[in-house]
């Protein structure tokens, strides 16, 4: 049984379908590319996955649990981690502190009568581990940076460290190269590839960046007009007629 | 048959009144973004205005009319706009809205000034007739209308018509419709998005002065409570509209109106229910639309496509400073408030000044907790203070319980309201809690309060002072000791809990809720935790307070000090404990140096409302701003003496966008008096 199975996945939107009977497997511990032309649906699977939206037919079961009805957050308890297109953080906090309040949110202490009596506060050891996860995403150096300080390529590292302290058995990327060049690209993938290997997390990635996806994943799935038009190993996808017709056109 | 008729005929008018207002309402939303409380305070301009021309000094109609609603008008919404509004474009909402509140509470104080507080009977219609316009009465049949009903029908259609031509048919409509969705996007295609936004404004503010002048005489006087209060009928009105169909906020304003006229025609007026439920019916209407209604929760608030291009929200004043200094002003807080409370024992004036200071302190730190840490405008904490002293006054004179029990009583009361009061209203977000409290804050006044089991009827309920064993604090000077180890206390559970779990849940929430959702944080249970203990907080003062004064007087806890409080607090800081203790002090202070040289009291609300306006740039309130730059500067002094070569201020720039490192942010707390 898979970790993350997205079973016939439909979503409409006034008419238009934008998801077709999309299903995708995702293994415990693998990382797994999504990819497919601007417009093809990739976000809209991707929201339907995370609860943002709530697709018209199909079922999400994550872990052999149905989740397909279930709010964002409490996916995000059972072990989905994410991080955004357009980047997503908390204004008016360090980087060390968007570690901590994932980490805080991710055990569930949050009971007021535990504040009031000044037990709130991190811990040492949660101190510790959030300093292990940064040092990890080589941020260590900014770890007390307000967060409006850092670049956009360290901004996305702090999303992807924020949301490993929930210990997520699955992390979503979506689009993680948009808005980075090529190098600092290569050192976003040489980093996943280091957190896949070290933590064990499986990768769902959504990319349009052929490129960053082929260097990186081990399966890949193809999106084209909210229909799923090919599934298998990176390079047979990638030498499919079909999909190089859709998607990678002449280009390739 | 013909009863019900004519009950719906009266009640068509001020149906139409209503929705004059919320569609100017509806207008400024959708063309500047801002959710404009103060439109009932710019209709009371306009309504003195004309009132004074053509009542006080004889004007005739025309004239005055010209220049209260075509001159006057216009001009309130284009200094709004050129003044604040101008500058809030890319502002968050809850941002806009303080504004908003502030000039809501300050205008109608500026209006006073002028026009003087007493309000002003014998209100003179726009209907030109030689009895006055009351007295011309027009027969269709069986019915009848007065003057006054019949400008205010035509009055209405001609707005309605003219709006609706304007933004489906006319370029200047359609640009209004662009610099909505983004003033920026517009402005590349070439329009000057600033000068379609005056236009607006000054549109919107017109439809205010038209509705003030015809709404004067409807109430038979012109009173700026009455413009206040009006609004809620109107964000009924335009809450069934969504916020943007002008028909349909039509048809809310109308049925509205007519359901008012039928209440006012079939209840016995001497009832309880006909006293209480028929002039707080736009408050239910407005509460159950907001609850009930699925169609306004699923609106989505306007997302500009090119907000990523805006700065981040300016962060605190950042405040580094070294141990010396850290230490150097704990000494300074201490030897302050040991002076302070020195002075405020020398005499039994300032005595009771002192231990107000101290209560209504403890009342700011509940805004503190709602709106500084957790990001959301709830205008009723003067309710809740209510409900901790009307539970306090109860149970003393019912049950007799011991005093200070029954102030704890109290304040778990409010807690628990103030939960429950979340639970439906927090998941709509944005505005909604702003607009839902307040509604609330007026059905409690208009209903719950004049009864028996709550407000005591006509006579306010004697409220005894507690004893502890020995100490009786019916003294003066040891009560002023129990408030002030009140203060304390809480003052130290507010510091823990925004260091703890809760208070960084609050901060993730305040900085994306997307993104803190998606680590696992459950926003309506973290919003309705910091609602109920900012409830039980204002309902701890409020029991405090009914305590001090040995009576718990509706009037202590009116709903307009709802709103002047969070102004109030907003102004003098309400990101941390210290600026509740600020705003405190700086209430009654204030109050009493305006009284000690001689000037109108009415300029204490106009100095607060005016300085919320300030709440975009500095959220943490200016004086608390203010102080935090003037520490940066001693630090840096410090620093060049000691001829440290790092500066203290790394995180760059104070004030301007940096954030609060961490380590620094508990010592900036005081715990206590200032």
């Amino acid at each position: 049984m898979a970790l993350l199975e997205a079973r016939s996945i439909s979503k409409r939107f006034a008419g238009i379908t934008a998801l077709d009977d999309v299903t995708l497997d995702v293994e415990a511990g693998e990382p797994v590319g999504l990819i497919g032309p601007n417009g093809a649906g990739k976000t809209t699977f991707f929201n339907c996955l995370l609860g943002m939206l709530r697709p018209d037919g199909g079922r999400v079961v994550f872990a052999g649990r149905d989740i397909t009805r279930l709010p964002v957050y409490k996916r995000a308890r059972l072990g989905f981690g994410r991080t955004f297109q357009r980047i997503e953080l908390f204004a008016g906090m360090s980087v060390r502190d968007h570690l901590l309040v994932a980490e805080r949110s991710h055990r569930g202490t949050g009971a007021l009568w535990k504040d009031m009596l000044n037990l709130g506060r991190p811990k040492p050891d949660e101190i510790a581990q959030a300093d292990a996860t940064l040092e990890l995403l080589g941020l260590l150096d900014h770890a007390d940076k307000p967060i409006e300080t850092l670049s956009l390529g360290r901004g996305r590292l702090v999303e992807v460290g924020r949301a490993l302290m929930t210990e997520p058995k699955l992390l979503l990327l979506d689009e993680p190269s948009s808005g980075l060049d090529r190098t600092e690209t290569d050192e976003l993938v040489i980093t996943l590839q280091t957190v896949q290997r070290e933590r064990g997390t499986a990768i769902l990635l959504v990319e349009h960046d052929v490129e960053m996806v082929q260097s990186f994943v081990s399966r890949l799935y193809v999106l084209d007009f909210g229909t799923l038009i090919a599934s298998g190993t990176t390079a047979e996808v990638l030498g499919d007629a079909t999909v190089r017709k859709a998607y990678l056109g002449e280009y390739v | 048959m013909t009863d019900f008729i004519s009950y719906v005929l009266r009640g068509i008018p001020f149906g139409c009144v209503f929705a004059l207002v919320a569609i100017g309402l509806v207008l400024t939303y959708k063309t500047s973004g801002v959710f404009n409380l103060a439109f009932g305070a710019q209709a009371y301009v306009s309504a003195a205005v004309y009132y004074d021309t053509h009542v006080r000094h004889k004007w005739p109609i025309l004239p005055a009319f010209a220049l209260a609603v075509i001159v006057v008008g216009p001009l309130v919404g284009l200094i709004l706009d050129r003044v604040v509004f101008r500058f809030m474009r890319t502002a968050p909402h809850v941002a806009r809205l303080v504004a908003a509140l502030g000039l809501l509470v300050a205008i109608p104080q500026l209006v006073n000034l002028w026009f003087g507080q007493s309000p002003s009977f014998g209100v003179e219609g726009i209907w030109p007739s030689s009895q006055g316009s009351n007295f011309a009465v027009y027969h269709f049949g069986d019915y009848a209308l007065n003057g006054d009903q019949v400008a205010t029908l035509i009055a209405t259609a001609v707005v309605v018509i003219g709006l609706s031509v304007l933004f489906r048919f006319s370029d200047i409509g359609l640009r209004m419709r662009a610099v909505v969705e983004s003033s920026r996007m517009t402005e590349l295609s070439g329009i000057n998005a600033g000068r379609v936004g005056t236009f607006a404004w000054m549109l919107s503010s017109l439809v205010a002065g038209l509705a003030g002048v015809l709404l004067a005489p409807l109430f038979a006087q012109v009173n700026a409570n009455n413009f206040t209060i009006l609004i809620v009928a109107a964000i009924a009105a335009a809450a069934f509209g969504r916020l943007t169909s002008i028909p349909l906020t039509l048809l809310g304003g109308i049925l509205l109106g007519i359901a008012q006229g039928l209440l006012g025609g079939y209840l016995p007026p001497a009832s309880v229910l006909a006293q209480g439920l028929r002039p707080s019916l736009p408050f239910i209407a407005l509460f159950a639309l907001l609850i009930f209604w699925p169609a306004v929760r699923s609106r989505r608030e306007v997302t500009d496509p090119l907000a990523g291009v805006d700065p981040p929200p300016p962060g605190l004043a950042s405040l580094t400073r070294g141990r010396g200094l850290t230490w150097a002003t704990r000494i300074l807080a201490v030897v302050v408030a040991t002076g302070a409370v020195a002075f405020v024992m020398g005499s039994n004036y300032w005595l009771l000044l002192g231990t107000q200071a101290v209560i209504l302190s403890t009342i700011f730190l509940s805004v503190v907790v709602i709106t500084g840490m957790a990001g959301q405008i709830s205008l009723c904490q003067a309710t809740f203070a209510g409900i901790g002293a009307f539970t306090t006054a109860q149970l003393v004179s019912e049950y007799h319980t011991s005093v200070l029990l029954t102030i704890l009583a109290g304040a778990v009361l409010a807690a628990i309201v103030g939960g429950l009061l979340a639970v439906p209203v927090l998941r709509l977000g944005g505005i909604y809690l702003a607009l839902a409290t307040f509604a609330f804050a007026l059905m409690f006044e208009s209903i719950l309060i004049p009864l028996d089991w709550v407000g005591g009827g006509a006579a306010p309920i004697k409220v005894p002072r507690p004893t502890i064993g020995p100490v009786d604090f019916a003294n003066n000077r040891s009560f002023f000791f129990l408030c002030l180890a009140v203060l304390a206390v809480v003052s130290v559970l507010v510091i823990f809990v925004r260091g703890g779990t809760t208070g960084r849940f609050l901060d993730a929430l305040r900085g994306s809720e997307t993104a803190a959702q998606a680590i696992g944080i459950n926003p309506a249970r973290a919003r309705i935790i910091a609602m109920a203990l900012s409830a039980g907080i204002a309902g701890l003062g409020g029991g405090l307070l009914a305590t001090q004064s040995g009576l718990a007087q509706p009037a202590d806890y009116n709903s307009f000090l709802g709103l002047y409080w969070v102004v109030l607090v907003v102004t003098l800081g309400s990101r941390t404990v210290e600026g509740g203790i600020q705003a405190g002090i700086g209430f009654i202070v204030v109050d009493e140096l305006l009284k000690r040289i001689g000037v109108n009291s009415s300029w204490e609300p106009i100095l607060f409302g005016l300085g919320a306006i300030t709440y975009a740039r500095h959220p943490e309130g200016i004086l608390e701003f203010q102080k935090r730059k003037a520490m940066a500067f001693v630090q840096r002094h410090l620093d060049r003496m000691s001829g440290k070569s790092q500066p203290a201020d790394q995180l760059a720039g104070a004030g301007d966008g940096g954030a609060v490192a961490p380590a620094t942010t508990p010592s900036s707390e005081r715990v206590g008096a200032d």
